[in-house]
């Protein structure tokens, strides 16, 4: 009999130790969880207003997306965010939350802005795993090789130039480091294909 | 307890016991987050954090939490502080919490706040047992920033970049460049060279042990030839 009692006294405090870390735990999340998005949201919408300036729309870049799946172009078989910016209802850029999947380790976050017409606004990277020293140098911190994307479209350069130099293109790649880069061009150049073949039913 | 017993418990965390010198605790994050001083520190005081409240409420609970089930009690306490800590970490912290990422909710796996639970917090008074966890984790913090200073220094060739990040805006311009133009060298942000850079400093903390010891004994002996009025 004593044994049992040993049991459920022990099961007993080890349920209320559990109750209370579960209680502490949700009350900590239910009071932190709305700071969090807003820090995430935030911190999106400072990347989209370094590459869209925050006067040349007028919309809720939020509240005004889509979804699309494009593995082929888009790089991932899950549905990929675009952003619309407006102005006075008339669609001035998409920015077009697209995957770069073949880098050195794994999946490149981008952030792809396109104007209208067509020509890149910028490009960010938003996350990856790329090697520290080497394949970081995508973050705009850390080089202004990101950078070199704005104003280049699909007839800028032609389609031969988008490549980096060692595969007869155009863009740069980094010592010690051509997967990543070429993953990123790559990326973009498919991300601008694929706005020019659904431009109008992206603004929807 | 006397004021004596609460500088050797001092003594202890940042240097005779030091978790990452000495227990060699706590070696994945320590290894992976200590490339640059900041992110050293960041996830220091996030360590520091943890032991304190965790070595706190075992402390508390020691007397009517049966020994069978104090492991499970522990993991819970563990668990639910560092959850607690990152959640919050995320809200108030975001960006830091973006760069420290996956290694925050690792603090749980960190042994040197179990192995702390059982081995002191379960043992001894609440105030003794906070002691104990603050100095343990500023020991562990230490090592962090010293070795990501080393390696930032010999990496980047700089210091203290990216403070804005647990400072504010204002910290912007605390990065110290020590070398103009420095092309950086891998090795050492990279994994191998925390391993190297933590073997550096713990051989350099055994050689300070090793003339301190041959000091004293030195001045052991001299005391026995000249009797002198004891030392404090």
């Amino acid at each position: 009999m004593n044994i049992i009692r040993n049991m459920i006294i022990s099961a007993v405090v080890l349920a209320l130790f559990a109750v209370a870390g579960t209680f502490f735990v949700s009350y900590t999340f239910d009071n932190t969880i709305d700071r969090i998005n807003e820090n995430k949201r935030l911190a999106l919408l400072r990347s989209i207003h370094v590459l869209i300036s925050p006067t040349a729309h007028d919309n809720d870049i939020f509240a005004d997306i889509i979804q699309v799946t494009n593995k082929k172009l888009l790089g991932s078989k899950k549905p990929v965010t675009i952003y619309r910016a407006r102005k006075d209802n008339k669609p001035i850029a998409v920015i077009v939350n697209s995957i770069a999947p073949d880098g050195y380790n794994g999946n490149i976050e981008l952030l792809v802005a396109i104007q209208y017409d067509g020509t890149l606004a910028g490009v960010r990277v938003t996350h990856h795993k790329e090697t520290p020293g080497l394949g970081d140098a995508i973050e705009d911190n850390r080089s202004d090789w990101i950078k070199t994307f704005a104003q280049k479209s699909l007839v800028n350069p032609e389609t031969k130039g988008w490549a980096v130099k060692r595969d007869g293109g155009e863009f740069d790649q980094f010592t010690g480091a051509t997967i990543t880069p070429r993953a990123i061009v790559k990326a973009v150049y498919n991300t601008l294909r694929y706005y020019k073949e659904h431009r109008d039913t992206l603004y929807e | 307890m006397s004021d004596t017993s609460y500088s050797k418990i001092i003594y202890n965390g940042l240097w005779v016991n030091n978790p990452a010198f000495v227990q060699l605790l706590g070696l994945c994050p320590l290894l992976a987050v200590s490339n640059t001083v900041i992110n050293g520190l960041g996830l220091g005081l996030a360590t520091t954090l943890t032991l304190v409240a965790s070595n706190v409420m075992v402390s508390i609970i020691r007397h009517w939490v049966r020994p069978e089930i104090r492991i499970p009690v522990f993991v819970l306490i563990i668990a639910s502080t560092v959850t607690i800590i990152e959640l919050s970490m995320n809200a108030w912290f975001h960006e830091l919490y973006n760069i420290l990422g996956i290694f925050i909710p690792l603090i749980v796996t960190n042994c040197a706040i179990i192995a702390r639970a059982e081995a002191f917090a379960s043992k001894n008074t609440v105030s003794s047992s906070f002691l104990d966890g603050l100095f343990m984790g500023l020991g562990f913090t230490a090592v962090l920033v010293l070795l990501g200073a080393m390696r930032e220094a010999i990496g980047f060739g700089t210091l203290f970049q990216q403070a804005h990040l647990m400072f504010g805006e204002a910290a912007r311009g605390f990065t110290i460049t020590l070398f103009d133009d420095y092309r950086g060298y891998l090795l050492a942000i990279l994994p191998p060279g925390a391993f190297i850079g933590l073997g550096f400093l713990i051989a350099g903390k055994n050689i300070i042990d090793k003339k301190r010891l041959a000091r004293e004994k030195l001045l052991s002996n001299e005391q026995v030839e000249v009797p002198a009025p004891a030392a404090s």
